[in-house]
């Protein structure tokens, strides 16, 4: 769909089978994120934000999980169609990942050291100028003198003696940059963060972030960021995709979905915000829960919860269309009153025209404008309209 | 850790203190008179009171203990009533063989129920986990004498692969007669405390598999292979070694009947002897140095701690 995607996924379809059920995690995912830009994956808990993510590498728990559809492909490359081994070249090469928990994701009995060198032995060959292979203790030597680059680069104070250090001896917001420092010592075109910051506490976050996103310019990654928080995709992301229920709901860039949010779920976030500039009783409630991903509805998996729900809603699935370029939707609502209203835009645009000839015209003009104006009440409506949206 | 190492080993005093006392206090009060069994039902009684006075049976038996415990202190736990030596020559003699036969059995226990509970925990509920599981039920309860006993039965008897009985062979030294010796009988001890290990390992290693830092490893490009054997089982060791320390003191009780069963000419064969003939300063010096070597590799145990987990520290607060 992208020329120039670095990373394209295509219908995936990633299903948990547990005892009889199948679970639904993950059901029909399509979505693309170009070189170095951010894609923020939004949704609530259960919606298939980190098992999207997890499938990208494919290192959902198997069993349960399994990947039965779809496609994943990096520079054109298909990662579904790869083998173990050569999936392994990719993780933490190509594509690597930081996670929520910076306190439980480092093994604690290894120096932070050894973890992040451990991402260097595996996956750079250190050859001398004729190609030949370094020996061994040349080896361990470059490697660590990268490792202490990165965590310098992380900004972790004294990193020649801390990388001695065992993780129970760092607070998490160090932590957090040993995973980084660790995801980016080999320079991938892609991070997945798993909602790298939801575990610190609030300074910490700000410096996290701001961190993560200095370090993207320096070595031109993209970001795949999955969070729910629409604060951190304001800050961070170029483009966001919603998704509920294991769907995507809505993709636009990041200001055109802050100020048209198209899907009646996205609208009910974006409603959900508290805002410091307004004086508000009570936030906006999404009524209900999100259904069970072993028993989703027939319909449109928001159907239940919608405040703008018609019968043809619990009937069928709606697709995720294309209305202009870059913003799509996922609702049957939105995206007819979109047609409407821009086949009235064609008209409206007509009017204009007739406008600008009539006045070009001279005294011809006030006829067709009274003319266009007498026949145009339904085009201010249009007009109305339109501004309303 | 060294601080740490020399407090611990001051500990054992206490401990083997205790184990001196109801080591003596039990064969005191078992009834039967050393004094006839040794002098034969047809002595005199003055005989027996005189033989008595000899032995310092006719002191209070805290005196009696104070005696003893005395001369254990100078390294002399007495003289065999049977044997006729001294219990410290007759201790140092067999030792050797007792410690081969334990330390064989606890490798062998050690290194096949890791194995096998790592290849369990990454196949779950695969057919080789529910086999291996099986068997380790099986051999778990198996009566180690019993197991002995069939040991001997097929591949002695009826196969002739290994030799029934005894550490060598007669007129042969040299450790490989030892060890065609030792296959029997540390495969007959090891494979009660190899089941609970490997079912320890089993569990140990499913719930490390399911921790974050796991994921985090297989995000960066480390094979399975890897992540199981180095980044999962450091993490899994520690209850692994826990149970490894105890079934230790299992594996040395099985090894008092097994030495009787294969002819092994060790501390527990010697034990049983002093059980048979009322030989107590034997028995007392044989079970004390057992439950010294037990003290001491749970020791070991407690000191491993450290090296495997960073965030277990020796040190006072």
């Amino acid at each position: 769909m992208d020329d120039q995607a670095l990373l394209s996924v295509e219908g995936l379809k990633t299903y948990f089978f547990i005892d009889k059920d199948v679970y639904r995690a993950v059901d029909d995912v399509s979505f693309t994120i170009r070189p170095k830009r951010t894609l923020a994956l939004v949704g609530e808990s259960g919606s298939g934000k980190s098992v999207s993510a997890s499938s990208i590498l494919q290192i959902v728990p198997d069993p349960p999980g399994k990947i039965v559809a779809g496609t994943i492909r990096l520079e054109g490359e298909n990662l579904l169609d790869k083998t173990e081994n050569q999936m392994r070249k990719i993780r933490g090469k190509k594509i690597s990942m930081i996670f929520q928990e910076p306190m439980t994701s480092l093994n604690p009995v290894f120096k932070i050291g050894k973890q992040i060198e451990e991402a260097i032995l595996l996956h750079q060959d250190f050859v001398d100028a004729s190609g030949k292979k370094l020996p061994k203790r040349e080896v361990k030597k470059l490697a660590r003198q990268q490792t202490i680059d990165m965590l310098a680069a992380v900004g972790i104070p004294n990193p020649a003696q801390r990388i001695n250090d065992y993780p129970h001896q760092l607070s998490g917001g160090m932590r957090q940059r040993v995973m980084i420092a660790m995801a980016l010592v080999c320079h991938p075109k892609l991070i997945i963060a798993d909602e790298p910051t939801s575990a610190l506490d609030v300074t910490v976050q700000a410096q996290i972030r701001k961190l993560l996103r200095k370090l993207q310019d320096e070595f031109d990654t993209a970001v795949l960021l999955i969070t729910h928080d629409l604060g951190v995709v304001a800050e961070n992301a170029h483009d966001v995709a919603v998704m509920y229920g294991g769907q995507i709901v809505e993709i636009a860039p990041v200001d055109e979905i802050f100020a048209r949010p198209l899907h009646p779920y996205t609208q009910g976030l974006m409603l959900s915000i508290p805002r410091i500039d307004k004086d508000e009783q009570k936030l906006y409630v999404i009524e209900g829960t999100v259904p069970n991903p072993a028993y989703f509805p027939p319909g449109c998996r928001f159907a239940l919860r919608c405040p703008k729900a018609q019968p043809r809603c619990h009937a069928a699935i709606p697709e995720l269309v294309y209305l202009t370029g870059d913003h799509a939707v996922r609702c049957f609502i939105a995206q007819e009153k979109y047609w409407t209203v821009s086949e009235s835009l064609v008209r409206e645009s007509a009017v204009v025209e007739v406008v600008e000839e009539g006045l070009d015209g001279g005294s011809e003009a006030v006829e067709v404008l009274n003319e266009a104006l007498d026949g145009g009440s339904e085009a201010v409506e249009v007009i109305e309209e339109v501004l309303d949206v | 850790m060294l601080r740490y190492a020399i407090k611990r080993v001051l500990q054992l005093i206490p401990i083997l203190i205790g184990v001196s006392m109801l080591v003596f206090l039990i064969m005191q009060l078992t009834p039967g008179d050393p004094a006839k069994l040794i002098l034969g039902p047809r002595a005199s009684q003055e005989t027996l009171e005189a033989y008595r006075r000899e032995l310092g049976l006719h002191l209070p038996i805290w005196q009696q203990y104070l005696n003893w415990i005395g001369n254990v202190l100078r390294g002399n736990l007495g003289n065999s009533l049977h044997f006729k030596k001294p219990v410290t020559d007759l201790i140092m003699e067999r030792l050797a063989a007792t410690l081969i036969l334990s330390i064989a059995s606890m490798i062998l226990a050690t290194v096949f129920g890791v194995v096998t509970g790592v290849i369990s925990a990454t196949k779950q509920y695969s057919l080789a986990d529910r086999t291996m599981m099986t068997l380790a039920l099986i051999g778990f309860c198996l009566p180690v004498f019993w197991f002995g006993l069939l040991l001997q039965f097929v591949f002695s008897i009826r196969l002739g692969w290994f030799p029934a009985s005894g550490i060598n062979s007669p007129g042969v030294t040299g450790w490989q007669d030892m060890a065609w010796h030792l296959v029997l009988p540390s495969i007959a001890l090891a494979v009660g405390a190899m089941a609970t290990i490997a079912r320890m390992t089993r569990s140990s290693m499913l719930e490390v598999i399911r921790q974050d830092y796991i994921r985090t490893a297989r995000a960066k490009g480390v094979s399975w292979r890897e992540i199981s054997y180095n980044h999962a089982l450091r993490n899994a060791l520690i209850p692994v070694v826990t149970v490894v320390g105890s079934q230790f003191g299992y594996l040395l009780s099985g090894q008092i009947l097994l030495e009787v069963v294969f002819n092994w000419p060790g501390l527990g064969q010697l034990m049983v002897n002093g059980i048979m003939y009322r030989d107590f300063p034997l028995v007392q010096g044989t079970v004390l140095v057992v439950a010294a070597m037990y003290v001491v590799v749970n020791l070991i145990v407690d000191l491993l701690y450290g090296f495997l987990d960073p965030r277990i520290k020796y040190e006072e607060n």
